[in-house]
């Protein structure tokens, strides 16, 4: 399985096969909806955030790829307890990471840095990012479903 | 509900045999001389074929999606731009002229591979969706009034959808759904019990593109005619694999897209029966559809000019002109037997995989193999199996009611084309137990 485990990690297995945080989150309050209309992935996210602003407590639901799965898994896990706008820089730090943007610390994303390998794999970049981009709608209360399809980038 | 079956000689495999084709009423035109079938020489003829990706040759198995164009396509593409390249039906210039015959040239062409009776009967289009749109808008919004009803089936591919939604919409008719069943084959029953003297149009697909199901379409035909409904053929996926004949199926229309008979995209075809054509209102107005303008009035041309508004896409339809000689010297008899051995060679491969499952199991198929395999995602097939050189589509395949229907959100869905062969049907069954490999 070597060819494959620049993309298939074995942190991405095993996230997609037990996915964290999944499920629904009583007493939610910022809520949001996405969909990978290319795939059918589709992701529910709850957020619990404290008046500070604080992540206290996230949980996601859905269907769809290895990727997206693991993807959103790994995401709840890195957000809980963090500050909103460290959640914002994470997502845009996460984002250039797997378009293959140079210069990306990538270091500071912890374990998300499993997902560097999707930076060549075009096709997938939809799958890692369609958690995130529901987490950027959840923060400000976007009530339309995020679809990866409407705009130009991923 | 039981499956009225059309052809009740059919119980058979998969693997059909070629007395079995021939029998098939309405479907296939064999022509058993041509049963010498060299896919090898024919694999010369793309050379698109010849490449590698990733490393790996590659197996183009996504010919559902789109084909591969053979050289003499090409050519034909390459000669007009070089050659002939003009505006057609207005120049008294030699260059206009050449271009205007080898044009009309084409539409005689689809008259002969389609078997209409008439070539005023071919129209041109951008593809088999527009083809539709067209008969949805022109048709349509003449002879569907509310409260009246179009009848599509559950198999349909978006684009034999939404056209009639958007009709129905504006009309205040109503969009009934002809069901399936398990193995993905029409329920003729239903149909039977949902068409009604409200039934205008039944548009049902020929050839499923993402089950593969062959439907009983001379058949279903006679039964939409006597509740006096018309009916449009979605023939994109079929024409690839076998041979039609309009006038035995007896279709109002029939809609196909050049793209997926080995010729351009942006080129279809557009059959209707005359007499409606001509009732019909013209689709889009402009140049070339007109026999005189003025301010106050303007005179229409007749069919197929009517409908082909502007400069067409002239280098398509030469191309598809070429696609469709092309497709004619293989033999679409023999093409179809080669597919067919195909079909059934890949099903007995595939199923001989671990967990993995057919979508799509009708007794009548032609080129399709879409399957899920286990919990695994489609769109983490379709990637493993491209780094190892295999292209096959992951998705709803533009299908989305069919996923729902077998409660899946997508399958992974192999398509053969007549330059396929065992050998990459074996290199697709070796490549989807990677899969299994890397997701233990």
């Amino acid at each position: 399985m070597s060819e494959f485990s620049d993309l298939y990690q074995d942190l991405i297995l095993d996230h997609q096969k037990n996915p964290r945080n999944f499920g629904d989150l009583p007493g939610a309050n910022h809520h949001a909806d996405g969909f990978n209309p290319l795939c059918g992935d589709k992701i529910s996210l709850d957020l619990k955030l404290s008046a500070q602003g604080l992540i206290e407590d996230v949980k996601f639901k859905g269907s769809g790829c290895a990727i997206s799965k693991a993807s959103a898994s790994l995401m709840t896990v890195a957000l809980k307890g963090k500050r909103t706008e460290d959640a914002e820089k994470m997502f845009h730090q996460f984002h250039d990471m797997v378009m293959g943007k140079e210069g990306v610390p990538a270091a500071e994303l912890g374990k998300l840095k499993v997902f560097e390998g999707v930076r060549d794999y075009p096709a997938r970049v939809k799958c890692a990012s369609l958690a995130w981009h529901t987490l950027e709608a959840a923060l400000h209360d976007h009530k339309d479903v995020v679809s990866t399809d409407d705009g130009v980038q991923p | 509900m039981k499956t009225k079956n059309a052809q009740p000689a059919a119980k058979r495999s998969l693997g059909r045999k070629k007395k079995d084709i021939e029998t098939t009423p309405g479907l296939l035109r064999l022509s058993p001389e041509k049963a010498a079938f060299d896919v090898g020489k024919i694999r010369k003829d793309f050379p698109i074929l010849s490449q590698k990706v990733h490393g790996k040759p590659l197996v183009y198995l996504d010919n559902a999606a789109t084909t591969q164009k053979p050289v003499a396509v090409l050519q034909a593409l390459d000669r007009y731009y070089r050659e002939t390249n003009s505006n057609i039906h207005r120049g008294l210039h030699l260059l206009s002229e050449k271009a205007t015959e080898a044009y009309e040239g084409s539409r005689l062409k689809v008259q002969k591979f389609l078997n209409a009776a008439d070539p005023r009967e071919i129209l041109f289009t951008r593809g088999a969706t527009e083809g539709v749109n067209l008969v949805a808008q022109a048709w349509g919004r003449q002879n569907v009034k509310a409260g009246d009803e179009v009848l599509v089936t559950h198999m349909e591919h978006h684009s034999n959808i939404v056209p009639w939604q958007m009709l129905c919409e504006e009309k205040g008719a109503t969009l009934k759904v002809v069901p399936i069943n398990d193995a993905g084959e029409l329920l003729l029953d239903e149909l039977q019990r949902l068409l009604s003297s409200r039934t205008r149009i039944l548009a049902v697909t020929q050839v499923s593109n993402a089950l593969g199901t062959v439907n009983p379409i001379a058949e279903i035909i006679k039964m939409a005619h006597a509740k006096g409904a018309k009916v449009l053929v979605d023939g994109a996926q079929a024409v690839p694999h076998l041979a039609v004949d309009v006038q035995q199926m007896d279709c109002d229309f029939y809609v196909f897209s050049g793209h997926k008979i080995y010729g351009p995209t942006g080129i279809g075809v557009l059959y209707g029966k005359y007499r409606l054509l001509e009732e019909m209102p013209p689709y889009q107005g402009g140049g070339d559809m007109i026999a005189s303008v003025t301010f106050e009035k303007t005179l229409y041309k007749k069919p197929p000019h009517k409908f082909e508004a502007g400069t067409p896409h002239i280098a398509g339809v030469i191309g598809l002109g070429a696609a469709l000689d092309y497709v004619s010297e293989c033999g679409l008899g023999a093409i179809a037997a080669h597919e067919q051995d195909l079909l059934a060679y890949g099903t007995r491969k595939l199923l001989g995989i671990p967990g993995l499952n057919l979508v799509g199991t009708s007794v009548h198929k032609a080129g399709v193999l879409s399957f899920t395999l286990g919990e695994i995602h489609p769109h983490d097939i379709g990637t493993i199996l491209d780094r190892q050189g295999v292209a096959i589509r992951a998705g709803h395949h533009c299908a989305q009611p069919v996923m729902e229907r077998f409660r899946i959100p997508a399958t992974a869905r192999a398509s053969l084309g007549l330059y396929n062969t065992r050998d990459e049907i074996d290199v697709l069954a070796k490549a989807i137990r990677k899969v299994l490999e890397v997701f233990g």
